[in-house]
């Protein structure tokens, strides 16, 4: 019990000396940071503050310079990627990058190629088990589509949806990777009001899922509204971290990054 | 394989068996059914470039070597050791994926022209070993006297028999391939080919995958080179140059690189074009396959097998154009 206890607590994602320098440039220095099991992070910071940098290092794009990534207690920075999506880390791209020739089922069922085995030979051969397999791809891929509203499109090429769908979709895309761990890369962008407010509850709803959620955002009014903690980031180093309402009063917050007008909006 | 693909396969199968009893009623087009059997000999070489370049995105200039690598270990193992041709083609494709693998590891790294070059690098060694290494390849006027190959002792020589057999290995290889690209497997290379970095983050090797369709790929050119070296008994490097690896890969282009039917209808179309009908352009044949190959990237990018849906495209958008111009 007490193994359990102290597990559950133990942050799901670690970040010791995360260093990232380009040439002379240091995208991210000097980054320490826990997230708890099961929040909605938010990590927010002016353009070029080391956000996108930090969720492809995490996410295993690019490799640090420096410093540790821990998740679930295991070491993956500098890991392939497909290896830390195996170990259940998935996540959504700034500018969307669906498979758009494909249909939007098939982007989905994508999304279970780490959660399923059979390759060149078993599918070739149509070995015992390659049907079954592909009907709990479908399923699942299904699954998904209903948990983001897009089932009645699953026909349909990915690149025809409009923007909003195709953001859903890369989340739907996610999901079906089966994450403990979802790196969200400001997936209101280009949204209209209606639009973000139902991904709000989307996002809400995934963490029901015990699925932690770290969500890069420029938009304020959501990442207050459904961060239970949120991370600011100035110059790649963190500059403060908290509830959105102690980040809402923190003056060297407002003043780096919000802008005394923005500031007024908030408060 | 869906409904559309099993009725496709149908079809086809249908028309490639009835083919000969057409063709050999006639005497002026009787040798059809040979220059069938190198179409289906191409075929294979092209369902593995077609799932390498269109559905994997991956360029390889190096087809004709794999082909040249399965035709002389038959050539060799069956000649010089007395082996049974039907386990020297096992070995041939051994050999070439073996070598595939060697070389796949390091270029698969490569993207784009660098592919190409590197690609079309390693294709122009395998030549020059062909044709230096004379001691066992008999060096540039090639090896002779290549068995047939036997089916429970009898001896397939008849070019009907070649024929059926050729046929029969295409369409399993197609129907490999087929069920392949239904599957997860399918689906990540087309990933691949569309957003190599999403799909590396869903969980898809990237780079193991394509390592896997080269290997596949030159294996399939390496059962091919087999059966050309049993059919035409004797064999020379000329045959397996850089200029054989653009034609296939102009077949494959010809009849469309998005669909493996397009390997099959370009392989069989361009084989007819360049053995039977432009045989009177001799040495300008290189001009032909330019201009066609200009021809095809311009006004039709998705090869023969897109004709039908580029036109219905085209008339429905006359059609759209014409109602907005009523209203």
């Amino acid at each position: 019990m007490i193994v359990e206890a102290s597990r559950s607590n133990a942050p799901i994602l670690r970040l010791e000396g995360l260093e990232k320098r380009f040439g002379g440039v240091a995208a991210l220095q000097g980054i320490d940071y826990d997230v708890p099991v099961g929040i909605i992070q938010g990590v927010i910071g002016p353009n070029g503050a080391g956000k996108t940098t930090l969720f492809n290092c995490i996410s295993g794009i690019i490799e640090p310079s420096k410093g540790w990534i821990s998740f679930e207690g295991y070491r993956i920075e500098g890991l392939a990627p497909h290896k830390i999506a195996r170990l259940g880390v998935s996540r959504t791209f700034q500018h969307v990058a669906l498979f758009k020739k494909m249909t939007v089922l098939e982007n989905v069922m994508l999304g279970r190629h780490p959660k399923t085995r059979r390759s060149f030979l078993a599918a070739g051969f149509r070995l015992p088990g390659m049907r079954s397999e592909e009907e709990h791809i479908r399923e699942k891929a299904f699954e998904c589509l209903d948990f983001v509203r897009l089932a009645d499109l699953a026909g349909l090429h990915a690149g025809t949806l409009p923007l909003g769908k195709q953001k859903m979709l890369e989340i739907a895309r996610a999901l079906a990777t089966e994450p403990r761990l979802i790196l969200l890369d400001e997936p209101a962008g280009g949204l209209n009001m209606r639009e973000t407010e139902e991904l709000g509850d989307l996002i809400q709803e995934i963490k029901k899922l015990c699925v932690t959620v770290l969500l890069v955002e420029h938009d304020m009014n959501l990442i207050m509204d459904i961060s239970d903690r949120i991370l600011v980031l100035d110059f790649g180093k963190v500059l403060t971290s908290g509830t959105p309402a102690e980040i809402k009063e923190n003056s060297a917050v407002v003043e780096a990054y919000l802008g005394m007008e923005a500031a007024g909006i908030l408060m | 394989m869906g409904k559309k693909n099993w009725l496709i396969l149908l079809g086809t199968a249908v028309f490639i068996c009835s083919f000969p009893m057409l063709v050999t009623k006639i005497k002026a087009i009787s040798h059809y059914v040979d220059v069938m059997v190198f179409a289906g000999i191409f075929t294979l070489v092209c369902i593995g470039l077609s799932l390498l370049m269109g559905y994997a995105g991956q360029i390889c200039l190096a087809q004709a070597a794999f082909f040249g690598i399965g035709a002389y270990t038959s050539g060799i193992l069956t000649t010089k050791f007395g082996l049974d041709p039907w386990m020297a083609m096992p070995a041939g494709m051994i050999l070439s994926g073996l070598v595939a693998w060697i070389i796949g590891v390091p270029a698969l790294r490569l993207r784009g022209h660098y592919l190409a070059m590197a690609t079309l690098g390693f294709g122009v060694i395998v030549n020059i070993v062909l044709a230096e290494e004379v001691d066992w390849t008999g060096g540039p006027s090639g090896m002779a006297d290549i068995p047939a190959l036997q089916i429970a002792g009898y001896k397939i020589t008849s070019d009907i028999a070649w024929y059926y057999l050729v046929w029969g290995i295409v369409f399993c290889a197609l129907i490999f391939c087929l069920q392949i690209l239904r599957s997860r497997v399918g689906r990540a290379l087309r990933a691949i080919h569309e957003e190599e970095k999403a799909a590396e983050c869903m969980g898809v090797p990237t780079a193991s995958y394509k390592v896997r369709v080269f290997i596949l790929s030159a294996v399939l050119a390496a059962i091919a080179g087999s059966l050309y070296a049993h059919y035409v008994a004797c064999i020379n490097p000329s045959s397996f140059n850089l200029m054989w690896s653009i034609r296939f890969m102009l077949m494959v282009m010809v009849g469309g690189m998005q669909s493996l039917w397009g390997a099959l209808v370009g392989a069989v179309l361009m084989t007819f074009v360049g053995n039977e009908w432009l045989r009177m352009f001799a040495e300008f044949e290189i001009l032909v396959y330019g201009s066609i190959l200009l021809a095809v990237a311009l006004f039709l990018p998705g090869g023969i097998v897109s004709l039908a849906s580029t036109i219905a495209r085209r008339r429905a958008k006359r059609a759209s154009a014409l109602e907005d111009a009523v209203s």
